[in-house]
């Protein structure tokens, strides 16, 4: 393993590259773009044996890593936003086809007004959509997760496509120091690819082509059953991980001073820096706080989750997606995680940081000191005052 | 019946739905008089469940014939005409 300062997308780029796809398609979306570049630079400079094809956009993009990876070959894509919501049809289509595809997807929000910036909107918006889905706080992380994601997809026992998910600028855009493996390295951990099924002209077959009423429910029940099963085996992948790199990286969430915590602050992805600088804070001042940092959104591991959050009092979650017309998505999984235990935490939801807004420690505090003081179904932090909302106070 | 990953099927697995029974109101019937053997009800089905070789022998699959009624428009003998679903004929 090489330490190495590298830009996010390079670090994403270059974990592609080890993992050796035969077949890389994406289009162009800021914040996504660059991986995208270099992957195409790679390939180029012959680098990695791949076929990068290009496409006039994300729903051809998703296709064709669609159609590559049904021949029986390792695929990889990238997006975001709307590219994300663009590939949406086709996003269904490769979990109903059990394809192992492996995307990162760069968050960002989603338009109209058109915002390029992270949020986590555009991810949440296909999160039914029967993929798994991973979330990195930083780029060593990223880029780790990258590499579990195939073994994980690649499982025969689950055969599922896994996402994994950036917040867009704040990972792809940042230098850091990435721990990247060797080439043989990868090779050990991650095997080459052995589809169960394939296309081949010699041996025709068809994939998810049709299922009447009296078969289409079986499909579904298929993958919500593969999905709670793929939960220990994500927890197996990190575990393998750690014994072949010798550092922890990915499973289901990671705990921050959650042990004695009377409040817990859940949250995805790279905001988990900020609020753990918060939880040092605010526990020199005597408070008993800590932070779950969710890794593995999709399949939702309910029974740990409950396990780790059930003896805290107050739950906040603090989310960078919204249900418009009803809560936060994650508050809503985690309320409904609880539901019926008897032992529950309060579960205050709160809606901050889109369309890249800035999270500040006080933004988390305020959330933290409303939810204590009152259980919260959903609120905006970090709203502005200083401006007239037509229709609301204007 | 297995249901594999994927719902993947070898060929011929169309057979096995019979989807004749998306039929509603009308189905064909092949009156077997004037017929030329022209081969233009075969030819235009889409589902390709009209057979027949030679004179007043073509028949529709009922388990596949969705009854659209291209056959009888089709056909230059006026030989084939439509029938309600569950008529006398059934």
């Amino acid at each position: 393993m090489t330490k190495k300062m590298m830009q996010g997308c390079r670090a994403i780029a270059e974990m592609a590259t080890l993992c050796r796809p035969q077949v890389v398609s994406a289009y162009p979306i800021t914040p996504q773009t660059v991986i995208v570049e270099e992957l195409a630079q790679i390939v180029a400079d012959g680098r990695l044996k791949a076929e990068f094809v290009n496409v006039e956009g994300e729903h051809s993009a998703a296709s064709l890593v669609l159609g590559a990876s049904a021949t029986g070959v390792r695929v990889f894509t990238a997006t975001s936003s709307q590219g994300l919501l663009l590939m949406a049809e086709v996003v269904f289509n490769i979990a109903g086809m059990r394809l192992p595809v492996v995307m990162v997807n760069a968050n960002r929000s989603v338009s109209a007004p058109l915002n390029i910036w992270n949020d986590q909107q555009d991810s949440m918006t296909v999160r039914d959509s029967g993929w798994l889905q991973l979330y990195a706080e930083n780029n060593q992380e990223a880029t780790d997760l990258l590499l579990q994601a195939y073994r994980i997809a690649e499982d025969h026992r689950v055969m599922l496509p896994v996402m994994v998910c950036v917040d867009g600028f704040i990972l792809p855009h940042a230098y850091e120091v990435v721990d990247m493996p060797s080439q043989e390295e990868v090779d050990a951990f991650l095997p080459p690819h052995k589809p169960i099924y394939k296309l081949d002209p010699g041996k025709p077959l068809t994939m998810g082509a049709y299922a009447e009423p009296d078969k289409y429910m079986e499909t579904r029940y298929m993958i919500q059953h593969t999905l709670e099963a793929a939960i220990p085996i994500i927890e197996e992948v990190a575990q393998e991980f750690k014994r072949s790199f010798g550092r922890s990286s990915g499973g289901l969430f990671e705990e921050y001073r959650v042990d004695d915590a009377s409040t817990v602050v859940v949250v995805l992805g790279s905001v988990a820096g900020t609020v753990k600088d918060l939880v040092d804070e605010l526990r020199d001042q005597g408070q008993k706080i800590g932070v779950l940092r969710l890794i593995a959104y999709r399949p939702f591991p309910k029974e740990a989750l409950c396990r780790a959050l059930g003896k805290a009092e107050d739950v906040v979650v603090l989310e960078k997606a919204l249900c418009l017309g009803s809560s936060g998505p994650l508050a809503l999984d985690l309320r409904s995680a609880f539901h019926g235990r008897p032992a529950s935490p309060k579960i205050s939801g709160f809606t901050i940081g889109l369309g890249g807004r800035d999270i500040t420690g006080d933004d988390i505090k305020s959330a933290v000191d409303r939810a204590q003081l009152r259980l919260t179904d959903i609120d905006f932090v970090g709203l502005r005052e200083d401006l007239e909302l037509e229709g609301i106070n204007a | 019946m297995k249901i594999t990953l994927g719902t993947v099927t070898e060929p011929g697995g169309s057979l096995v739905n019979k989807t004749g029974s998306w039929r509603t109101a009308k189905k064909p019937r092949f009156l077997h008089q004037s017929c030329t053997d022209c081969g233009m009800c075969d030819l235009h089905c889409p589902e390709g469940c009209i057979s027949g070789d030679g004179e007043n022998t073509y028949v529709n699959d009922e388990d596949y014939c969705k009854g659209c009624g291209i056959c009888a428009w089709i056909c230059p003998a006026k030989d084939i005409e439509m029938i309600p679903e569950g008529g006398e004929d059934d």
